[in-house]
């Protein structure tokens, strides 16, 4: 049981450089919890943009404010063809209507998505996984520190060994900003669109400026999550695929060469 | 097993209780209160459920929100076009014969002429309706509240839901007794200050502002009350959840 939430607890994430690689193989490097919330967030994620994406062809079209429709000007209007009769998209068709179980599945999964992420917050909090692995560490919060990452990841260096051990300083900041920032922005943005939730938390949509600007905002969170899906994707390909995905399922890092 | 990692297996072991937990007494919550949806059942049940029962208790009575005059959109979008040649005598006649009865679980089971809904005390608000297709507009709306209508009839204590017809044969929905008693819903017959058109639903729309469009069913002409959804059609609870859609529409 000793794989069971632990974490790396004799790694000391402000000195990646100084771990001895033995003392790494015995605990594993994402815990289980952290695990399995990752693969499920992964699956409703990927259920979300699929139905969200069919949702939004039924009107591509986007406002600001409180109102919009196809009477009132456009935001911007993407331009892709409609699943429904009423928007003008200059196409000479219509996509069949798959709104009914997208929106039930979006929802579920939603639900699925939240409830995972929850999870995972109280154990981000409780068992140290947030400040342990994902706050910057203080030798990482400095200009130089900073810098160095910036140039390493422009030039595309492969990472170093310790960093299948513990995550580097870019990382962290991507990912509390995911968790912190651009997860909650989906959820708030999402509920928002509710008439029933905002009756009951109206300052919830008057905050975002309105229910169109809740949906405009929603549409741009959902953008700026697949953009971190994409870069984090194209990271785990030059760190390794194979090794790194294992480590995310199995926990334990692989003791063959960091390269793919 | 170190002491950190005790303690670790310990939060993981209290997050999990109490997730199982809040789900166990959510269930029973559900049960006991009413918070089950008639479309429960199948793959999307779950998530139809947790999304009704939990925007229930947030929001049994809370107030959608309302407008200024300024925010009112113009023109209008989704005008709908005129129907039946049946539904054209009722409009050549100016709706002077058009009814809506209320039957069901009621004392006084009864059928109303619009001038007589018109004479009961009315309510206007100026709120916004949005499509489940993403769009919306506000618009003021003139009505009776339903609850007027519903004492009227005498609805029975063992009610639980008005299921409301259109003159559409194929637009029926039904709404729980939150809803249907809430200050908000109207039995609307005006808007912007004027005889609700023909276009957005005249002489009668059913104005439910906590729920999406295709809550607010258009020329209704009759309302049952009953206490179980079961014998309405598919008993999905009303043509929405037919066609792939969710009953409940707060979301």
């Amino acid at each position: 049981m000793a794989t069971l939430g632990s974490a790396p607890t004799s790694v000391d994430a402000s000195l990646p450089t100084a771990i001895p690689v033995a003392s790494v193989t015995s605990a594993p490097r994402h815990a289980l919890l952290v695990r399995v919330t990752h693969w499920i967030f992964t699956l409703s994620f990927f259920a979300l943009l699929a139905t969200g994406t069919e949702i939004l062809i039924s009107h591509p079209r986007f406002y600001w404010g409180e109102t919009g429709n196809v009477l009132t000007r456009a935001l911007f209007q993407i331009p892709i063809p409609s699943s429904r009769t009423l928007v003008q998209t200059g196409y000479g068709y219509v996509l069949p209507d798959q709104n009914g179980w997208s929106r039930a599945l979006h929802f579920q999964a939603g639900w699925v998505a939240v409830l995972t992420g929850l999870l995972y917050a109280l154990y981000g909090l409780f068992a140290g996984h947030f400040r342990k692995h994902l706050l910057p560490t203080k030798a990482d919060v400095s200009w130089r520190s900073l810098s160095s990452a910036i140039a390493s990841h422009l030039r595309f260096a492969r990472p170093t060994a310790a960093e299948a051990h513990s995550y580097n300083v870019l990382q962290r900041l991507a990912y509390l900003f995911v968790i912190f920032v651009l997860v909650p922005l989906v959820i708030w943005t999402g509920l928002a669109m509710s008439l029933a939730f905002a009756s009951a938390f109206p300052w919830s949509v008057a905050l975002l400026g309105g229910h169109q600007s809740a949906r405009t905002l929603h549409f741009f969170a959902s953008i700026a999550l697949v953009l971190f899906l994409l870069v984090h994707l194209v990271m785990i390909f030059l760190a390794g695929f194979r090794n790194r995905t294992r480590t995310m399922i199995t926990g334990s890092v692989s003791r063959t060469k960091e390269l793919p | 097993m170190t002491q950190l990692s005790r303690r670790k297996l310990i939060v993981t072991g209290l997050a999990a209780t109490a997730g199982i937990t809040g789900l166990g007494v959510a269930a029973h919550l559900a049960d006991q209160y009413g918070l089950i949806p008639p479309d429960h059942g199948g793959l999307y049940g779950p998530g139809e459920s947790l999304t009704y029962a939990t925007q229930r208790l947030l929001t049994r009575h809370s107030l959608a929100r309302e407008f200024s005059r300024s925010q009112m959109s113009k023109p209008l979008p989704n005008e709908m076009p005129p129907l039946s040649d049946e539904f054209k005598r009722f409009a050549a006649a100016g709706f002077t014969d058009w009814r809506l009865s209320v039957e069901g679980l009621v004392d006084r089971p009864a059928s109303f002429s619009v001038a007589q809904i018109k004479s009961y005390p009315s309510r206007t608000h100026i709120t916004e309706i949005a499509c489940e297709e993403g769009w919306s507009y506000i618009a003021e709306w003139i009505g009776t509240p339903l609850s007027h209508v519903l004492n009227l009839a005498g609805v029975r204590p063992h009610a639980r839901y008005v299921v409301y017809y259109s003159i559409d044969p194929e637009w029926w929905e039904s709404m729980d007794m939150a809803d249907a008693l809430h200050p908000q819903t109207l039995l609307a017959y005006g808007m912007n200050g004027e005889e609700l058109p023909v276009g957005f639903g005249g002489p009668l729309r059913m104005r439910l502002p906590r729920q999406l469009g295709y809550k607010n069913v258009k020329f209704i002409n009759r309302l049952v009350i009953t206490d179980n959804l079961k014998r309405f059609g598919k008993g999905l609870g009303s043509a929405a959840p037919e066609a792939g859609y969710a009953w409940y529409a707060g979301i």
